[in-house]
């Protein structure tokens, strides 16, 4: 079970979240083709690796977050608010 | 067998004499000692064999004083207490104890089963893949007898009545292991002033200590036990926890322990407020693991006969239980640590008939002592014992130089115990469960820790240090840095001793020769799942010799012991299969549980009752005193229907119908979601989220809307009101509530976190209850409201804000149920009140409570779909034929840009439609799957393809006959056509019709 520092709450046991998927995906707008339409709804990195990821803290301040981890080892570089970018 | 503890020594042990503790095992009651575990007493009393071996029925004894028996699993107690496999080895003594002996009948010492060893060549390696494939057909009746076969417990057939507990733990250092290294690291990192939680698997601190006792600074490591115990329960910041097994290793430094807070106590005298097992989850800053090591077997045919047993284990027995394992013992090693466990046996008085050396030269390890009094053969093996059901004679012959061929006739010394020393595995299972790497040791033959993956140190024998004193002091060195790594104290005062500074000298890890190659169906590897070198030289001639593919091919190191005794060897069998040696084969991995768990543990108090929060609308009391049937609708617990006396559910279900069609019913729709949507970006937010436009609604009036994925699917609908300027009542799904708010909440935050609108959930702020029927106008009217109900200014889709019998209200003018209706919503504390209220009013109107089943069927009636019913993920707007519901002006909402892909454009699709079977008293199954007509009679074709299935299906009162809503492939296309629903096996004939079965121009709703 991860251990996963919350921006607002501070570190709190997996339990308490659910995890949203790859992170900072764009939503294409109205006008665009559907071959960028189908990437945004179906196609998804699956790094062995660094990835990023949003995570809801649902048990917890109910907010959303994104969350860099690797997805080999499961460490977790850095959590960071929705809207900013990850520390360097 | 003698039940007088026989074979328990005149004197010594670390037993308490002074009591006597009854037990009985297979029905012989026999009495052993407070200290004693179930194994020695056992062996004091004689008991020979335990019992009888998973696959071969073959008699087994006692082989380990551990974790790692084999052979000694035993079922505990019975009934509501039973527990179906303990290793006899770890479970403690307590009076009035009842063992059973496993996979035998009706007894291990005479097993009908024992005549499967003469068919040991039908059962070779992956058998059951082989032997049960033909004749197909006959397969029912061999797993019948496999089943009865297969398994080494049986499971307790009565519910546990045991009370277990989880709990969530920190500390700064989690110490794993309270032998020597353990307690040297607790120690060190306690005073650094870190802290600690001390984890033992036994009863008491001490490990190996415990079991042979040793000098440390020139007194008895007992003596340096208590001393270092004394330190730690002297001090707040160290905790203690012994019966507790690590038994995970977790991310992130999560550590799960079993902890046996009750085990050791008779079942009858459990203290009530005390659980029988605590499941801890320990995260923990750093980890120490100092969990020790086990002894490996040697393997000779027969090796698995009573008698032969693990040096340490006999001499534990000997020396902590004051119990001979045998009279006379041959010893057979391969490093010089055996040579230690024939002392103790020799001081207990255990005579040593032989000490066989599989090395060729002298080594300064041997005791000198031992070596004037008994005779060492040197290059020399056992090659195989005699004796079936305990050792007679063990057979040694000489070595050649290599050490892997036979350089002579074998010689055979009577003995009745053949005590096998084949030098030392780490317990290596919890730094492998966190992901840490291993590396093959060659000073002493064994995988040791390479490489952390997580924030832990291995110390003393597990980190193949063998040695006491190193072993110490690198506990005190990992203590003191894991402290010093928690901001506590100044790190180690000199670098831990580089492991391992000195070995046992072992021999190589190598499969020995045996006699002849027969006899290696007879050496077992794994001896709990009768594995033997055979089955593993079988694996790899057939192309499973790599060590997982092995593994699961044979079953070695599966069991429950998981193969703690037998890994390393069946590496070494392997390796010899394939002319290779056993540190060219990659090891296998290991997995959590280090011990087995009962489900009880996992679970905790998380069951029954506390499996979930059970959700309670206000008026589930009035329910429930009304004799209402009460179904589970997700958490929630609603009324189905409310059977009068004598009355079934169908008549209910009818009665409460025709009720509403006719009169007027409430119905409990406090479940419903509830949001408050308010700001100046509440209409965008709409708009968004539902297909339809909701920027051209009024305030005070409400509209039905559908809301989609972003992949066209259809997600959730409800009705949305508009209360004033930036305000928004909206309701959704009683399924989907918590979801819905999540969703909102997801795309407010993620996606248009600027937006100025909060969507608050308030589903329980609010009762609701909905008032239907013709006579519903009639019956508001005789309550005290502050609503004006005629027709005109309180129209059909209308909200209004107000009061009703005194309480704040908001009457939203809805109808699910095709009649005249009203939704009242009232804040949750005066729904019970107002239900009454409008009970009594309405007592000469024919009023009745209703519950799910009837609005299920009122709606199925008029054709509306339930989302998650009749519609599941898979569905989209156009196939429900809710296509206007979609805007065809707003640019943009959920689920908008799907809805040109091809795959929801395309013919085939499932499309919701009614269906009428031809004989209107039958009401098809929901979920029976629709067949074209012709399909259900044209057998020769082969199974005809179904063109849809059944959703809905209900016996309508109101009109008299069966109705059904399905979804159909094209069926918006196939109204009218003649289809073939197949109910439950059988073909009904039906038709394809409008799933507006009542009322389609909609004028009742309008009352």
């Amino acid at each position: 079970m991860l251990l996963i520092p919350c921006p607002h709450c501070g570190e709190r046991n997996e339990i308490e979240f659910a995890c949203g998927g790859q992170a900072h995906l764009e939503r294409p707008g109205p006008q665009a083709d559907a071959t960028r339409w189908a990437r945004y709804l179906y196609y998804r990195a699956n790094p062995n690796g660094t990835q990023r990821e949003r995570w809801f803290h649902a048990a917890g301040c109910r907010r959303w977050f994104n969350v860099e981890r690797d997805t080999a080892s499961h460490e977790i570089r850095t959590a960071y608010p929705m809207g900013e970018a990850p520390a360097p | 067998m003698s039940t007088a503890q026989s074979r328990r020594l005149p004197q010594g042990g670390r037993i308490d004499r002074t009591r006597s503790l009854r037990f009985s095992f297979d029905g012989a009651a026999m009495t052993g000692h407070p200290g004693d575990t179930l194994a020695s007493a056992l062996l004091a009393n004689g008991v020979d064999i335990v019992g009888r071996s998973f696959k071969r029925h073959r008699p087994r004894g006692i082989f380990s004083a551990g974790a790692e028996e084999p052979n000694a699993w035993v079922s505990l107690e019975h009934g509501a207490h039973a527990i179906p496999c303990a290793a006899a080895t770890q479970v403690e003594l307590y009076d009035g104890l009842i063992a059973r002996s496993l996979n035998c009948w009706p007894n291990a010492s005479f097993d009908l089963g024992g005549v499967l060893d003469r068919f040991a060549a039908l059962m070779p390696a992956g058998f059951y893949y082989k032997t049960f494939m033909w004749p197909a057909r006959a397969w029912g009746r061999y797993e019948h007898i496999i089943r009865h076969a297969a398994g080494l417990a049986r499971a307790p057939l009565a519910p546990d009545l045991e009370r277990y507990e989880r709990r969530f733990d920190h500390c700064d250092v989690l110490v794993i292991g309270a032998g020597p290294a353990g307690l040297a690291a607790a120690a060190a990192a306690t005073r650094a002033g870190a802290r600690i939680l001390l984890v033992e698997e036994r009863a008491a601190l001490g490990g190996s200590l415990l079991d042979l006792d040793a000098a440390i600074d020139a007194r008895s490591g007992l003596d340096w036990t208590a001393e270092r115990t004394a330190v730690l329960e002297s001090c707040a910041r160290a905790r203690i926890l012994t019966r507790a097994s690590a038994v995970g290793y977790h991310d992130h430094n999560l550590v799960s322990i079993l902890e046996r807070v009750q085990d050791h106590v008779a079942p009858g005298s459990r203290m009530r407020t005390l659980p029988r097992q605590r499941l801890w989850h320990v995260r923990a800053r750093r980890v120490v693991l100092a969990t020790g090591s086990f002894e490996r077997p040697l393997l000779f045919a027969n090796n698995d006969t009573p008698g032969v047993m693990l040096a340490h284990a006999a001499a534990t027995y000997a020396e902590r239980y004051a119990v001979r394992a045998g009279r006379r013992a041959v010893l057979f090693t391969d490093n010089d640590s055996g040579y230690r466990a024939a002392a103790a046996l020799q001081a207990a008085g255990i005579e040593i008939v032989a000490a066989v050396d599989r090395r060729p030269a002298t080594s300064d390890g041997i005791n000198a002592a031992l070596e004037a009094r008994v005779p060492i053969l040197r290059a020399s093996a056992v090659v195989a014992v005699r004796g079936g059901r305990k050792v007679r004679a063990a057979l040694v012959a000489p070595l050649d130089a290599s050490g892997e061929r036979l350089a002579g006739a074998a010689r055979s010394f009577d003995c009745d115990l053949v005590c096998v020393a084949g030098g030392w595995n780490p317990a290596v299972h919890l730094f492998s469960q966190s992901g840490g790497k291993l590396r093959f040791e060659p000073a002493i033959q064994a995988y040791v820790p390479a490489q952390s993956a997580q924030q832990e140190r291995s110390a003393g024998a597990c980190a193949g240090t063998f040695s006491l004193l190193d072993g110490i002091a690198q506990g005190e060195a990992a203590g003191s840095q894991a402290a010093f790594e928690c901001g506590h104290g100044s790190g180690p005062v000199s670098p831990p001793p580089a492991a391992p500074r000195r070995s046992s000298n072992p021999a190589p890890v190598r499969e020995l020769p045996s006699l002849a190659r027969s006899a290696r169906k007879n050496i077992f590897v794994d001896i709990l799942n009768d594995v033997s070198a055979a089955d593993l030289a079988l694996a790899s001639h057939e192309g499973y010799g790599a060590p997982e593919l092995a593994k699961r091919y044979t079953t070695a190191g599966m069991g429950v012991d998981q193969g703690r005794t037998g890994n390393i060897n069946a590496l070494a069998v392997l390796a010899t299969a394939q002319g290779l040696v056993l540190e060219q084969l990659p090891t296998t991995t290991f997995r959590p549980p280090y011990v087995p768990i009962a489900f009880g543990a996992m679970a905790g108090r998380d069951i029954g009752a506390l499996y979930e929060p059970l959700r309670r609308t206000p008026i589930s009391d009035w329910h429930e005193a009304h004799a209402a049937l009460m179904e589970p609708v997700g958490a929630w617990r609603r009324p189905a229907c409310y059977p009068r006396a004598a009355e079934s559910f169908a008549a209910a279900v009818r009665r409460e119908c025709i009720a509403a069609r006719n009169a007027v019913t409430l119905c409990d729709v406090s479940t419903l979601g509830k949001l408050d949507i308010h700001g100046p970006d509440a209409v965008r937010l709409l708009d968004m989220l539902y297909t339809n436009d909701f920027s051209t609604l009024k305030p005070g009036r409400a509209r039905y809307g559908l809301m989609l994925k972003d992949d066209g699917m259809v997600f959730d609908d409800g009705t949305t009101s508009r209360l004033g300027a930036d305000r928004y009542f909206m309701t959704t799904t009683s399924g989907h509530a918590d979801a819905v708010a999540d969703w909102i909440e997801e795309w407010l935050q993620c996606e248009w976190p600027r937006w100025r609108v909060f969507a608050v959930p308030v589903t329980t702020q609010w009762a609701g209850i909905l008032v239907s029927g013709p006579r519903a106008r009639v019956l508001l009217e005789r309550l005290e409201t502050s609503f004006d109900l005629a027709r005109e200014r309180c129209p059909f889709m209308s909200i209004h804000q107000g009061s009703i019998e005194g309480a704040p209200a908001r009457l939203l003018r809805v109808s699910f149920t095709g009649e005249l209706a009203y939704e009242l919503y009232v804040p949750a504390r005066y729904g019970l009140g107002l239900w009454q209220r409008l009970m009594d009013r309405g007592s000469d109107l024919g009023i009745e409570p209703i519950g799910t089943e009837a609005l299920h069927v009122l709606r199925a009636e008029k054709g509306f779909f339930v989302v998650g019913h009749d519609a599941d993920a898979t569905v989209s707007a156009r196939d429900l034929g809710a296509e206007w519901l979609i805007s065809r002006t707003k640019s943009d909402f959920i689920g908008k840009h799907s809805l040109s892909r091809p795959e929801l454009k395309r013919s085939g699709r499932l499309q919701f439609v009614g269906l009428e079977s031809d004989d209107p008293g039958i009401v098809v199954a929901e979920g029976s799957p629709i067949v074209a007509a012709s399909g259900a009679t044209s057998r020769q074709h082969g199974p005809a393809a179904a063109i849809g299935r059944v959703t809905s299906s209900y016996s309508s009162p109101t009109l008299g006959r069966s109705i059904a809503l399905a979804m159909v492939s094209d069926g918006l296309a196939r109204l009218g056509e003649a289809v073939s629903v197949i109910d439950r096996g059988t073909p009904r004939a039906a038709r394809l019709c409008s799933p507006r079965f009542y009322d389609p121009e909609g004028s009742r709703l309008h009352g």
